[in-house]
This record gives structure tokens, sequence and C-alpha cells, in this order.
């Protein structure tokens, strides 16, 4: 069943077209990736679904419902969550915090409640801090809780920024480059996660990746981007045998 | 060394983490309930002008320190509290009644003035501020009717309950009503920090992108921000008023806008304590360069524009060897007492960050 | 020739502003900072010139005293980057807008001790008198800032464009991790660059101060140069002169046609206005970043 459908879109920057006529479809339960060349305009199809962008043309549909009616803060709400390729965490506060941020979505406490702390502001308190609770364990994060995100290490940032996603309880989760920076050791911790957030989580994962080592262990299908155009979809193994693929990554006569 | 255990979610959520930290600030409390008793009324009245100034650094502190809004505006909010408060009483309206809506009514203007601010960052919603200041200093003349215009106004008596309070023959009084808004501000302050909204101030700081992405409504957030700040300084402007006892367009100036900020950035940016720190040293640095001045000159002369000169060298001084201001020096301090002897040199040591244009946003 | 004339006075007030916006926008293009003491720093460089040339100072000719301040607030803007703001560095611009603040509350302090509060005239050869053409009347001094700033904003816009000191002073402005590794000497940039902007800020004082008399407070003047390098967009110096002259013309008109509690808000309605209507200014230079 297709949880995000994304119909002949396409996007552009004064002159330069970012998204060409762009159609994808992520069925749910699965992991997707989209893979392309730098500038391939991955990562603004991303942003055109969180809705920093607006299309030129095209539509754009996550269960059924149109995401172009929505505002960049109402996408978190339908229960799409993204992580960023440059890192957007919340350098001045601890990871606890940065997680709790995630859970911004699930608020129902009002402005006079918490400025009173009302009891309910407590016992909803709680409840955020055990969901929070349960991301940390899944990422093992507890020896970084209290600490302060400026002095972590690059690493262990990527991993509070999937964290502070995860504890959106998303049912669509936007990777954006989530190996990208990491050791080896790290990427495959990455990939056992990527793997557990489908199984036991039951998320859909979208991610953007040039790790293609990555890709072919973990995801269902692919997409190959270049200049904002499909060039390929299909499983790992044959977007990467596909001769307009090869020619756009290594050139004609690799082919 | 003292270490903290946590066992539940509670002990995180606690306004004071451990006995040790509610003891010292229960005691601190009580000694400030039992200050009458030790001080004379002109020290007791330095001690008031302290907690106003706290409370209007704590506004000022919770739109800049917490949400990075930058204002160099906050003059023109004390203003709108002060004159609010005067005119709401003036119109018949008993203080219990005047004072609180004075604070609200400065939030609502904030949060307005919040709108059309959204999209100004930096340098251009600090210069935005000024100009704000500015203005406000220019129309508090233009609308003489209603305020007095350069006369100024001058406010009653309070009568609290029955009580009649007065800041120059009842000074005690006057000292317990601020201090009853100084905790009230303080509690607030803290209870906005450890729920949701404050966390998303933080986060409207720091990332305002990641931020939207999270859920987190900018536009809103950022005019909820203004609005509580502007509501907590508007009540610190009504009691400056009566701290006063006259107000004219002067008493709000641009430089009293410039004093908060560099008051909250001294005290510690982004703590409470800062707001307390900053305000200690605001309201005691005439008295200690008076005498200073009469101790190195004999006394009896004027000079212009020392205290904002000293002022700004001590800014200077704090932005150079103790950016974390007070509170920040402070927190090193007791870290090295309690972590003695296992404290290391570098623990505080911030990141450098390299500049990246902001021109690309 | 009325409106001819508050035309052109107030183009002369606006090319003064224009100047000390075109050292703000110096500094920000160089180093993205704002320096909240501009103004100050033209006042400073002002009164170093009346201490220098002023009969009961030290009566130097204004020939030799001016180009003397000028190389003085070059020296004490590259002193300032140099001893100040290099400590800064790491740190975020709001610390150095807040450290301009306080710096400009010292000087202001420092030239009430030194030179007095009371208001001064400098004795410029450019207070000769007025100059009568077509109608409408311009004092020497009026023309002679006219003059100087056009001539300063083209100099420092074809220095920014296309000498390879001023190349290296936007890149460090841009990205400073990677003017490094350039090769640039960021610091030693940003140090010229403060030094030309107290040079720029001296070049405004003398000229200001040839047309009337100055005290202490005259750096408050910066806040309107604020407005017009606002207006005019902070990355462009043309736009800090095209902001300095829109607000300069903005004040004798006001005053003219609206009632006096209203004139003097004018520069700063405008101001608000245009940061909520083109808050980056008329010529701007943002662009939306990638994320």
């Amino acid at each position: 069943m297709s949880l995000l459908e994304i119909k002949d879109a396409t996007l552009k920057f004064g002159g330069v077209v970012a998204v060409n006529n762009l159609s994808l479809s992520v069925n749910e339960g699965e992991v997707y990736a989209i893979v392309g060349p730098n500038g391939a305009g991955k990562s603004t199809v991303f942003n055109l679904i969180s809705r920093f962008y607006q299309p030129f043309s095209g539509s754009f549909t996550f269960d059924g419902q149109n995401l172009l009616d929505r505002a960049a803060d109402q996408v978190a709400d339908l229960g799409i969550a993204r992580t960023f390729q440059n890192i957007e965490l919340f350098d001045h506060a601890t990871v606890l915090q940065n997680l709790l941020v995630g859970r911004h979505r699930h608020r129902k406490t009002s402005l006079v409640e918490e400025l009173l702390f009302a009891p309910r502001v407590r016992r909803e308190e709680m409840a955020h801090r055990a969901a929070v609770e349960e991301v940390i364990d899944f990422l093992d994060l507890q020896p970084y809780r209290d600490k302060m995100i400026a002095g972590l290490p690059y690493g262990v940032r990527k991993v509070v920024e999937l964290g502070r996603a995860l504890a959106s309880g998303p049912r669509l989760l936007l990777l954006d480059e989530p190996a990208s920076g990491l050791s080896v050791e790290e990427t495959q911790d990455m990939r056992w996660w990527i793997d557990d957030i489908r199984k036991q989580m039951g998320i859909t994962v979208l991610m953007v990746e040039h790790d293609m080592g990555l890709v072919s262990s973990v995801c269902d299908r692919v997409l190959a981007l270049a200049d904002g155009a499909k060039l390929a979809e299909g499983t790992p193994a044959q977007v990467q045998a596909d001769p307009t693929v090869i020619e756009a990554y290594l050139g004609a006569g690799a082919v | 060394m003292r270490i903290l255990f946590k066992t539940s979610y509670n002990d995180d959520i606690r306004l004071f983490p451990d006995r040790w930290t509610l003891a010292v600030y229960a005691a601190l409390l009580a000694l400030a309930f039992a200050l009458p008793l030790l001080l004379d009324e002109f020290y007791l009245g330095e001690v008031t002008n302290v907690l106003i100034w706290a409370i209007a650094g704590l506004g000022l502190m919770l739109l800049t320190g917490q949400t990075g809004q930058v204002s160099l505006g906050h003059a023109a909010f004390l203003a709108i509290g002060c004159y609010t408060n005067t005119i709401l009483i003036e119109a018949g309206l008993p203080f219990i009644l005047a004072f609180p809506l004075a604070g609200m009514i400065t939030g609502v203007v904030g949060a307005i003035i919040a709108i059309p601010a959204l999209r100004l960052h930096g340098i251009y919603l600090a210069i935005a501020t000024i100009a704000l200041s500015i203005l406000a200093d220019d129309i508090i003349v233009l609308l003489d009717p209603w305020t007095g215009g350069v006369s100024g106004k001058f406010p009653d008596a309070i009568t609290l309950f029955g009580l009649e309070i007065e800041r120059w023959t009842m000074p005690v009084r006057f000292y317990y009503l601020v201090l009853a808004v100084t905790v009230i501000c303080t509690l607030f302050y803290r209870n906005l920090l450890r729920s949701p909204l404050g966390r998303a101030f933080a986060a409207v700081r720091d990332s305002e992108v990641s931020a939207s992405a999270m859920g987190v409504h900018i536009a809103r957030t950022k005019g909820t921000a203004f609005g509580l700040s502007c509501m907590i300084t508007g009540w610190a402007g009504a009691l400056m008023g009566y701290y006063a006892g006259a107000f004219n367009n002067e008493t709000f100036s641009l430089v009293i806008s410039i004093t908060l900020l560099m008051m909250i950035v001294i005290g510690g940016l982004g703590s409470i304590h800062g707001a307390f720190f900053g305000a200690v040293v605001v309201a005691f640095l005439p008295q200690v360069l008076s005498i200073l001045k009469g101790a190195v000159l004999g006394g009896g002369v004027a000079i212009p524009g020392l205290e904002t000169g000293v002022f700004g060298m001590i800014l200077i001084l704090f932005i150079l060897f103790e950016p974390m201001g007070i509170y920040g020096r402070w927190l090193k301090v007791r870290t090295w007492f309690e972590l003695f002897p296992f404290a290391r040199k570098d623990m505080f040591r911030r990141q450098k960050s390299y500049l990246k244009t902001e021109r690309l946003r | 020739m009325d409106v001819l004339q508050l035309l052109v006075s107030g183009l002369a007030n606006g090319c003064v502003y224009g100047l000390i916006a075109l050292g703000f926008v110096l500094i920000y293009k160089a180093t993205e900072a704002v320096n909240f003491a501009q103004g100050d720093f033209m006042m400073l460089g002002a009164f170093v010139t009346l201490g220098l040339t002023n009969a009961e100072y030290l009566h130097m000719p204004f020939w030799l005293a001016a180009p003397l301040a000028i190389m003085i607030m070059a020296v004490l803007g590259y002193l300032l980057d140099n001893l100040v703001l290099r400590h800064l560095f790491g740190q975020s611009q709001t610390a150095v807008v807040i450290l301009t603040i306080a710096l400009g509350f010292v000087i202001r302090f420092v030239a009430g001790v030194i030179w007095g509060h009371e208001p001064q005239t400098l004795e410029s050869p450019l207070a000769i008198g007025d100059i009568h053409f077509g109608g409408v009347v311009l004092g020497v001094a009026d023309v002679a800032v006219i003059v100087v700033t056009v001539l300063m904003t083209l100099f420092l816009y074809q220095f920014f464009q296309r000498t390879k000191l001023g190349l290296a002073m936007q890149a460090a402005s841009q990205n400073q991790m990677a003017a490094y590794y350039m090769g640039i000497p960021v610091k030693r940039v940003q140090g010229l660059i403060w030094g030309l902007s107290g040079a720029t800020a001296a070049v405004a004082g003398i000229l200001f101060a040839s047309k009337g008399a100055i005290d202490p407070n005259a750096g408050l003047l910066g806040i309107k140069a604020f407005a017009a390098a606002v207006i005019g967009g902070f990355g462009s110096l043309p736009g800090a002169l095209a902001g300095g002259l829109i607000v300069g013309v903005i004040e004798p008109f006001a005053s003219r046609y609206f009632a006096a509690g209203y004139s003097q808000i004018a520069p700063y309605a405008l101001l608000l206005i245009v940061l909520v209507l083109r808050p980056h200014g008329l010529f701007s230079q943002i662009r939306i970043k990638k994320v």
C-alpha cells in the first residue's frame, strides 16, 4: 500500500530545474532509497516533502492526504519525521532535551497550564520522558543523555539526530544521508538500526544515501536520480546494473 | 564531591534536584523574608531596586537568552507596562486588577509587535528593536493627553487587600510586594523551562529549520515568547514607576534598553541567576562609583557618563574574559569545589565556531 | 525652489549618514559583525582632529591634522580588532554587537573626559561660507561632504570588487575556515578592515564637524546611519550610500510637512517599514540556504 506518493513534481530555482517531473511512490513498511550524484536533487525532494519549498507543479500525497495543503510545521503532525544532511541539532541543549523536542507534536498542554506547571503537565512530561527513554535505549545513547550537543563527536550527533526523529513517533522517516561521515563500524550500526526501525517499529524509511553498500544491504527499492529526473527504479541490484545509472555515475566509457 | 543519583523522571522534572539545593534556596527565601528586619530603609530600597531590575531582566532573558531573539528595545515595554498600569488605576480599577492586566496588555502588544519581527533575525531584529525604543520615547510625548507627555505621571499609593503600600513611607510593604512578584515570575520562568514550551523556545533559538520539522510552529512560538517576555517586563515597568515615584518618557529611554541587555549578558545569558546577578551590578554600580569618586576625587564632582562608561567597560571585560557572565564564573568555581581535586583545566572550554555567512539563510 | 533647497541640504546630511553607514557595511562585509560604535568612532575622529587643530589645543595646520587624525583612527580601529575583537574570534556575532555597544559607551565617556561635554566647533577651512547656485544655498562644507562621500563609495566599491585584498575580505566573511585553507590571513585581513572603517569614520567626523558644532553625544547620529545601512541593505556599499541619502532627504521634508513631534520619528518609522516589508534592504544580498 502506497504511503507516500509523489506525482510529476517539478521545482525550479531561477533558471535551474532542480526536480524534473519526478514521480515516486513509497509503500508502507519498505525501506526506499534515493541515490544519485551530488546536485541530483535528492535533498531537494526531502525539502519538498518537508514543505520547505513549494513545488512548481506536481502532487504530494501522504496516506491519502494532500501534503501541499500543510505548512512546514504541520508535516510532523501527519507522522513524517526527518534528519538533516548537515545536522541541525539544538547545540545549546542536552541530548535529552533535543529528543524531547522531537516529542513536540504530541504536546497536549496549554500555555497557562505550563506556566503554572499543573499536575497534567507533570503527567505529560513523564509520558514524554518514558517515550524518549525508549529511543535512548534503542540507540544506546545512555552515556550521552545529559551532555550538551556542542561537545559531542560527529558520529554521536548523527545518532542523536536519528533519535530525535524517532522520538516523534513517525510513520515515515526521512533520512538524509544517514551514513555520511560515519566510520565503518558506525555505518554498520546504522544499518542494523534502520533494519530494526523497519522490522520492530513498523516505520517506513525513505533515505537519501551515497553509500551503496548500506543501500544494498538494507533497502528494498532504490530510485536513481540525476539532474532532478528519474534514471532508474528497482531493487538495489537492478539499479546498480542499469546502464544509464552507470553512465551517470562513472561516465559513458564505463558501460 | 556530591553525586546526584536520579531514580525517577520526577528527579529530573523537580524544581530542585536534591535536598541540598532545596535547602539552600529555602534559606535564601527565608533570608529574603527576614531582610526588612536586618536592613535599614535605604538599603531595603536598594534591594527592592535590585529585585525590580531582576524582574525586567527575567523578561528579557526569556526572549533573548532562551528564545534567541535579541531585543534592544525592551524599555519600550517597561514604559507600556508602567503607563498602562497607572492609566488603568486612574480609570478606577483596583491595583489587584490593574497590575496583572497591565502586564497582560503589554504582553499582547509584544505579541503583536512580534508579527512583523518574525522575519527578522539577529542584527536586523536588534536594529528594529532599537528603532522601537526610540519610537516609544517619541510616541509617549505625542500621546500627551494620556501619558502626560514630558511632564510625566506621578503614581498614587497602591491599595492592596485593604493595605496601603507606598514606596517612600512604607518601604517594607513595597518590598514584600516586589518580592512576591519576583517569586511568581521566577516560578513561571522555571516552569516554562521544564515544559515543552520552554524547550520549543530553545529550539527556535538554535535551529528554526529543524524545530519546524519537529512540529514547532515558529511564528506562534516566537509570538508567545515575545508575549510572555513583554508581560513580565511590563510588570517590572509598573513597579519601576512606583519605585521612581515619578516617570516620563525619559525614564524608559534607549539607554535603559541597552542597559537591560548588557545587564543580562554580564549576569550570564540564558540563566535565571544571570538576571539576578546582573540586577545586582546595575543597581549597586551607582553607589559603588560614588563611593569611589568620593575617595579618589574628594566627592562632589559630577562626571557625566561615568556610570554608563564604567558599565560598558565591565561588559567588555566580561565578554572578553568571561562570556558566560557572572553566573558562568560562579558555576566554574562551584564545579571546581564540587569536583575537587578532580577538576580539569578546560572543562568549560567552548567549541570555537568559525564564521559561516548568515547571508545564505 | 523650496523643495530643491530641502533636497539639496538633505543630500549633504544624507552623505554624512552614508559615510557612517559605509563604515558599518565595510565591517559587515568582512566580518558579518555590526559595529554599533561606528557613530562614536565618527565623533572620536572629529574630536581628535579638533584636538589637533583647534587653537585651544595643539593648533596644528588643518591640512596636517586631518590626515593625521585619519591615520590615528585607522590605527585605533586596527588595534581594537587586534587587542579586543580577536578574543571574540569564534564567538557568535551577538557577542560582537554587545561589545561594540558597550564600546560606544566607553568612547563617549572618554571623549567627554578628554575634551569636555560642551559643544565645540572644529576650525575647518571648509567652514568658510556658502555657495549660491540656481537659487539654492549650500555650504562649502556640505559640497565637500557630498563630493568626498561619492568618491569614497566609488573607491571602496572598486576595492572590494577588483582588488585581491577586497576579495580576500569578502571570502573571509563568507566562510572563515575555507578562507584560512586558501591561505588568507583572516585575522590580519579583519584588522585591516577595522582600520579602514576607522579611517572612514574619521573622514565622516571631519566633514560633519565642519558643518556645525559637535559634542560627545554626536555619535548618536550612528543610529540614523544604521537606518541608512539597513534600508540600503547591509551587504551593499552603494546601498549604504543610497540608504544614507534617503534618510538624509526624508528628514528635512518631514520636518517641513509634518508636525514637530512626528518629523523626528520619520527615519525610524521608515526603518521599521523597510525592515518589515523588505527585511534585507533595498539592495539585499541574501540568498536561500540549502539544508
